[in-house]
């Protein structure tokens, strides 16, 4: 056991924890109108509370417990049984079994909170319970074990994801498009503006979210090590050359700057290096970046009113998007020379890792489209997933939860 | 009586107390409004999304006033709002029925000032 490692996974954990509460709270919740920030809030607050429960009860057991044949981990770890304070023999030999249990935790609460920006100001509340716990056991779960668990099946292909553009981003912000198609616009989408309620909460929450994404990118060397220095950087590089490559291209495309297009160009470009901050150079970083910022500017400004499907926060334009642009760029721009459990990529002479990230991205956007439909359907016929339209008209925060976010007169 | 309504720049509320006070007109209700006029509000963008239309931040100013501050108002609120530009806002005067000061109950002119 090693104290720096344990100490900085530690403190990482506690940084991951940020960016669902506040950071992304507050980042969608400045996105919506004012009638639904609450719901936004208590939404991201409520994930935090059910899938630490689900975690700790048996969804650590599913992703990373003794595998049956790499498809699902078995309940040997139901309940943390066998789960302790000493380091695991399978993960992380130098931290407490623990801290890389509850440092997995935050991916697995962050992972579907994602998703609230595709069905956000009009998703039941009783029926959003209802589909997270159920996506995220019968989703991120298994995909997680398919990914990281050593014995998973994509693992045992050469798959590299190192801090989760497939099994957070691609597999949340797939399932977002699917949510948002199925659920259908929003009523007036399209007729009048939907605008941002509090454009200083989204640039807060984006803050916050850069600030905490060191946890999530360097934690997952899981060790205090120069691996963790090196996603660091990555992750800083990739994330400023996105921000500025999205506010350029708007400035071009539109005629001006715009913070809310700095901050969500600098969410894309965390999400795309969030694969391979632990596998590429930092001129490969920026140059992930750059083309994370235009490619995730071209989806939401471009294609998605092109196509016209109603994600209201962009969680399929930025994360679907940028994490599956991430999870083909490993394939490109990773080195082996730079760690010695990676590879190679395309522009180092290795068209086979190429091909199995290119793999990686369709067996998980398959698997996440088929499970993300069917729970649909089945928590639809269970408790309707969209409030009546007279309620989506009032405001969820007051027919979901019955509060108000913002006095007018005292 | 009249009520005299003015809707001006924002920018311009600091300049149109001064005038007004000049001329010795020192009660008026004052709230933020939106609106527009010919220019037809002002367009934002949001992540590339064109919102066309949106109304613009304007003041507000309620003015009760007798009749010998009528003139007096109009041109002190005037002098102090323009720039000359579309957008320096209106003022519309209304004749009022009745004006009542509540802590004394006193009617008419007398409680007006």
């Amino acid at each position: 056991m090693n104290s720096g490692d344990t100490a900085w996974v530690l403190t990482a954990t506690a940084l991951v924890l940020l960016m669902t509460i506040p950071g992304l709270a507050f980042f969608y919740g400045g996105l919506v109108r004012r009638k639904n920030v609450l719901s936004i809030l208590m939404q991201c607050f409520i994930i935090m509370c059910v899938i630490s429960l689900q975690w700790v009860l048996f969804g650590y057991s599913l992703a990373f417990g003794p595998s049956i044949s790499g498809i699902i981990g078995n309940l040997e770890w139901m309940g943390l049984a066998g789960v302790g304070a000493a380091p695991s023999a399978d993960y992380a030999a130098t931290i407490p079994h623990f801290a890389f249990m509850l440092f997995q935790a935050m991916f697995a609460i962050i992972t579907p909170a994602l998703m609230i920006g595709a069905f956000a100001e009009r998703m039941k509340f009783s029926a959003f319970l209802i589909f997270t716990i159920l996506w995220a056991t019968f989703v991120y779960d298994p995909l997680a074990h398919w990914v990281w668990n050593k014995n998973g099946w994509l693992a045992a292909l050469g798959a590299l994801d190192f801090a989760g553009g497939i099994v957070v981003h691609v597999s949340s912000g797939i399932s977002a498009l699917v949510l948002a198609i199925m659920l259908g616009k929003r009523l007036g989408y399209n007729h009048k503006p939907i605008r941002p309620h509090n454009l200083p909460f989204t640039v807060l929450g984006g803050a916050l979210l850069w600030f905490g994404w060191f946890g999530f990118n360097a934690g997952s060397s899981l060790a205090a090590n120069g691996l963790a220095a090196q996603a660091m950087v990555a992750t800083q590089i990739a994330t400023a050359a996105a921000a500025l490559t999205w506010v350029m291209v708007e400035w071009w495309h539109i005629g001006s700057p715009t913070i809310l297009g700095a901050v969500t160009g600098a969410i894309g470009g965390l999400v795309a290096i969030t694969p391979a901050c632990g596998f590429v150079s930092p001129m490969s970083a920026m140059a992930i970046g750059i083309m994370a910022g235009a490619i995730c500017y071209l989806a939401v400004a471009v294609i998605k009113g092109k196509i016209g499907y109603d994600d209201s926060l962009d969680a399929f334009g930025v994360h679907g998007v940028g994490g599956i642009f991430g999870t083909i760029a490993v394939g490109i721009f990773a080195q082996k020379a730079l760690n010695e459990n990676g590879a190679d990529g395309l522009l180092f002479g290795n068209v086979q890792q190429f091909l199995v990230q290119g793999l990686l991205v369709l067996v998980a956007v398959a698997f996440a489209v088929t499970m993300t439909f069917i729970i649909f359907k089945i928590v639809d016929a269970l408790v309707g997933m969209r409030v009546e339209e007279e309620k989506e008209i009032i405001g969820l925060d007051l027919t979901q939860q019955s509060e108000a976010a913002y006095t007018v007169i005292e | 009586m009249k009520l005299i309504v003015a809707i001006i720049q924002p920018h311009k509320l600091e300049a149109v107390k001064r005038e007004l006070e000049a001329v010795n007109v020192n009660l008026m209700t004052v709230s933020n409004v939106l609106g527009q006029g010919r220019q037809k509000g002002v367009t934002q963008f949001y992540r590339g999304a064109k919102e066309a239309g949106g109304l613009l931040s304007k003041v507000r100013l309620d003015i009760a006033v007798n009749e010998a501050f009528v003139e007096p108002t109009i041109t002190a609120i005037t002098k102090g709002a323009r720039t000359g530009d579309v957008g320096d806002g209106k003022i519309f005067i209304i004749d009022l029925h009745e004006c009542i000061r509540i802590s004394s109950s006193e009617r008419g002119g007398v409680a007006i000032g």
